[in-house]
């Protein structure tokens, strides 16, 4: 085909290249430089509240995956059950939040921190003991709202990136 | 002196960098030029559709994600609303608002990488394709926002949305709308004029418009080829009929074309974004369906204009908690057996970009 202006397409494709040369770079060192996730961010751990939970295993239920495994035993005395054995299986969860969003005690959150990974597949059951609920765990505010204006705000590429005058 | 030539088979694929995925093309070359094409498919199957049946219908909502990758929340929109028009459910106003603002910022990510990954095929080495991903990374950004999820939203429920979006999106959400018009512009700059793009892509794998229908292609493959059907003006869903935005359509059918409209409903999109911020109501997202629902016996279909084409589910409902069957129309498989029609009488480089200009996803294809 033929061209009537040859290589004035590429000179001006070349200046958007140049005017690239002068902007704020968009990326991130990671390992070292790290910025702040979403606050609804779904992370690769369960955190359980012991005390609101009442073993009823609406979220064994709803999983489609069937990554959770919950064990209970009915007492007679208080009329409660005692949850015996609760695990996930992160290794098979797939982080869709459908667990979180079921519960209807609200004894069940999503784990704001991330880099879960493990060498053997069988460190990535959670137990019971792991899913609890301590100072050091960060809980995010996937579902929970009220628990989200507690975390840092996410850091957004939108802002990040001077627009040049 | 006459040189005899005989036609050789070269499999291109099916772990090739520029077949987006595992696909093959079994061609027969007479020289350079094709004379056959067989497109194989069928490595990444993992039997979405079976998987269907034996899941709750709000448990499936999370694998309509993996169809297509690059427009999950699309998918979610599609199968949640073929749900509600199965069993009923009303969807609050300000959740449908919402829904069409986070389908078309969706439709303008997916663009994006479409067009970059066409460019790269060209040979345009990561420059475009690296400019496109730092405008997705925005999206994504809002993404993450809303839903929690970076590729894998999960975020549409029948009856409305998971959650409402939180008070810093729509700020900058705004700020995204002003910004990407003048991105928009700068691609215009780079690409449009640019004469290697124009000489690999202008008049090459036309598409006439008989063959485009009688595949029934869709998308911006059809519009390419000068027709214009687009489900949002043709079938109306959701509350699009409120929205003023143009349908763009091409002259030709070639490469250029199916690029061109790419880039001219991103704009529209945009359009579209910041005529539904304008209107969006408050009020409540979600409205109270219980997890397990039965749906009367029955069937249903509803589609959407997906980026790449018309999403379409199909359900069959026996009156119990799953589906009996789950029939998905993914826009990539129909667009992909115009693809034969396209290629043959090119050469093998023009193949590569004629198949880049399909923007096809290999989740969606072999479900």
């Amino acid at each position: 085909m033929k061209f009537e202006h040859y290589g004035i397409g590429i000179a001006k494709g070349l200046t958007v290249t140049l005017r690239h040369l002068f902007r704020h770079p968009v990326t991130v060192q990671y390992p070292d430089q790290r910025l702040h996730t979403s606050r609804r961010i779904r992370g690769n751990e369960l955190v359980w509240n012991e005390e609101k939970c009442t073993g009823c295993a609406t979220c064994a239920q709803v999983c489609h995956i069937g990554a959770i495994n919950i064990v209970t035993s009915p007492s007679r005395a208080t009329n409660t059950y005692t949850v015996e054995k609760y695990e996930v299986d992160t290794g098979y969860c797939i982080m869709c939040g459908l667990c979180v969003e079921a519960c209807p005690f609200k004894a069940l959150y999503m784990g704001y921190d991330y880099e879960r990974a493990k060498y053997r597949s069988g460190d990535l059951v959670q137990t019971k003991e792991m899913m609890m609920t301590t100072p050091e765990k960060h809980i995010s505010g996937y579902f929970y709202p009220e628990l989200a204006t507690r975390l840092p705000m996410q850091t957004l590429l939108l802002e990040k990136v001077k627009e040049e005058e | 002196m006459v040189i005899k030539t005989e036609p050789i088979i070269l499999n291109i694929g099916p772990a090739h960098p520029s077949t987006h995925g595992v696909f093959r093309m079994r061609t027969t070359l007479d020289g350079e030029v094709i004379v056959e094409m067989e497109p194989i498919f069928g490595y990444l199957h993992r039997s979405i559709e079976k998987l269907a049946e034996e899941r709750t219908y709000t448990g499936f909502i999370p694998l309509t994600d993996r169809l297509d990758y690059l427009a999950a929340m699309s998918n979610n929109l599609a199968y949640c609303l073929t749900v509600e028009k199965l069993a009923g459910i009303p969807v609050p106003e300000r959740a449908e608002y919402i829904r069409v603002i986070i389908a078309e910022l969706q439709r303008i990510a997916s663009h994006l990488i479409a067009v970059g990954a066409f460019l790269q095929d060209c040979g345009a080495f990561m420059t475009p394709f690296l400019y496109m991903i730092r405008e997705r990374e925005k999206i994504l950004d809002l993404f993450e926002m809303v839903s929690g999820q970076r590729l894998t939203y999960n975020y549409m429920r029948f009856g409305g949305l998971s959650q409402d979006i939180p008070d810093e999106f729509l700020p900058a959400l705004r700020k995204f709308v002003d910004q990407m018009p003048s991105y928009i512009d700068e691609y215009d700059q780079l690409l449009a004029e640019n004469e290697i793009l124009l000489a690999r892509t202008k008049g090459i794998g036309i598409l006439s418009r008989e063959t485009a229908l009688n595949t029934s292609a869709s998308g911006p493959v059809l519009r390419a080829s000068g027709v214009e059907w687009d489900i949002r003006h043709a079938d109306p869903y959701s509350i699009y009929p409120r929205f003023e935005f143009k349908i763009p359509t091409g002259m030709v059918g070639d490469c250029y074309d199916r690029y061109w409209i790419r880039i001219q409903e991103m704009r529209q999109s945009v359009r579209i974004i910041k005529q539904a911020m304008k209107q969006l109501p408050p009020g409540p997202v979600r409205s109270t369906v219980p997890w397990l629902i039965h749906p009367p016996v029955g069937e249903a279909y509803a589609h959407v204009e997906a980026p790449k084409g018309e999403l379409g589910f199909y359900l069959v409902s026996d009156n119990s908690i799953a589906p009996y069957r789950c029939h998905i129309r993914g826009p990539s498989l129909i667009n992909l057996t115009a693809l034969r029609d396209m290629v043959v009488g090119w050469k093998i480089a023009d193949a590569i970009v004629i198949f880049g200009s399909i923007d096809i996803c290999m989740g969606e294809v072999d479900r």
